[in-house]
């Protein structure tokens, strides 16, 4: 793909240059840096702000950013309350981390589409995709971790044996064995690829949509991509909460006994 | 936009974020928060006590002032009353004392008049014996009251 980029001039170029991830290596040992870099700085950001309003946590009169943290922590707990109704202590923390981390992979969006390029040409890196969710990786590594704990906690809670007969017997009951377990393979393994898949659907034509606006006229650019952004904000606060709370309702479908 | 290696280093740090986030993060983050639903709780309890606390000390010290208020009414009362008897008292005392007075005065009077009637009694006298001595002198005859007066300093 990136020596097509090179080899494509004009608009298809700059779009195909600004969605090719910088990569090392080949094949599926290849590896997306600029995804690993701005996931783990953006994962460090929210780790540190929160880390902070943590050891200044009081329980008395909090200041600016504990206000800010504890609406955050109430807003998640209560959607977590909201539909799942056992008890862990995994959930809750997890839905945060998911809520922030996607926010903040998605806010990278906003940023200018040809800045942090720049900045990334200066200092000698051809290619920079900065926005970690217009990569399938990122997305789906969230979504298949979040299907492992879907698994993990549905052999816990129900026991390989309830698990195996939730696959097999349901909904039609033994005689049409095969076909619950193929509507019930289909139906678990939709959700990841689902999860994964809207928010990287989303974001990808987001940004795309920003890079077309980038490659107009500079005294149309501010009128049509100033709304987009605006229009943007909801989008990936949208989709950053949707991954949150698809991922409680899976986990707390985990938990439930049929 | 293939699927590679990527996936495994998202996948640690995803997990690596969210251990970190259930250990360090969500716990002091939550306890604070429900200390402080805690807190609110009781200084609300508080507050309603208080209130309460209030209300009873009005009723008390209304009660408090109702008493007072009698108490002192019936002060007045006594007070008013004990006014009454004094000036009675006082008056019965003046309406004697006057009485005294009056008597003691006619008294005097009394006096002075047998005193003046006693002075006029020997001023009559005084003015008759004059009177009789002027018309004696006017009558007297040396020789027809020779032997009265022989008799009388015969008997002296």
């Amino acid at each position: 793909m990136a020596t097509e980029a090179h080899a494509a001039e004009g608009a298809t170029g700059y779009i195909i240059h600004h969605l090719t991830p910088l990569g090392v290596g080949h094949g599926f040992w290849a590896l997306h840096l600029d995804t690993l870099f701005f996931s783990a700085v953006l994962g460090g950001l929210f780790i540190w702000f929160f880390k902070r309003a943590a050891d200044k946590a009081t329980s008395g009169i909090p200041g600016m950013a504990q206000n800010f943290v504890e609406m955050l922590i109430e807003f998640v707990d209560n959607q977590v309350k909201d539909s799942f109704h056992g008890k862990s202590k995994l959930i809750a923390p997890l839905a945060l981390t998911i809520f922030c981390w996607v926010f903040l992979w998605n806010f990278m969006d906003l940023f200018p589409v040809d800045i942090l390029p720049l900045v990334g040409s200066l200092m000698g890196l051809e290619y920079l995709r900065v926005v970690p969710s217009t990569d399938l990786n990122a997305t789906f590594a969230m979504s298949i971790s979040v299907f492992c704990l879907i698994i993990f906690y549905s052999i816990k809670v129900k026991g390989p044996w309830g698990f195996a007969k939730e696959l097999l017997f349901q909904p039609f009951g033994p005689w049409l064995l095969p076909f619950n377990l193929l509507l019930k393979l289909v139906e678990e393994i939709a959700k990841p690829i689902s999860l994964a898949l809207r928010l990287f659907g989303n974001l990808y034509a987001g940004e795309l949509i920003f890079i077309l606006i980038a490659l107009l006229p500079c005294y149309i650019q501010p009128v049509l991509s100033f709304p987009w952004a605006i229009f943007h904000i909801l989008i990936i606060t949208l989709q950053a909460f949707i991954f949150m709370v698809l991922t409680i309702v899976y986990l707390s479908m985990a938990h439930e006994d049929h | 936009m293939s699927i590679n290696a990527t996936l495994i280093g998202q996948m640690i740090t995803f997990a690596l974020l969210v251990w970190f986030t259930m250990k360090y993060i969500w716990p002091p983050l939550f306890d604070s928060l429900e200390e402080r639903k805690k807190k609110i709780a009781d200084g609300l309890a508080a507050a309603e006590k208080g209130q309460k606390e209030i209300s009873l000390a009005e009723k008390k010290a209304k009660g408090v002032l109702k008493e007072a208020k009698e108490q002192s009414a019936e002060i007045v009362n006594l007070a008013q009353k004990r006014a009454n008897e004094i000036i009675e008292e006082s008056k019965d005392i003046a309406k004697k004392e006057g009485d005294r007075l009056i008597v003691s005065a006619k008294a005097q009077i009394e006096q002075e008049v047998q005193q003046t009637k006693e002075s006029l009694r020997h001023e009559v006298a005084a003015l008759a014996l004059s009177a009789a001595e002027q018309i004696l002198n006017a009558e007297i005859d040396q020789a027809r009251h020779q032997d009265i007066i022989s008799k009388v300093s015969n008997q002296l």
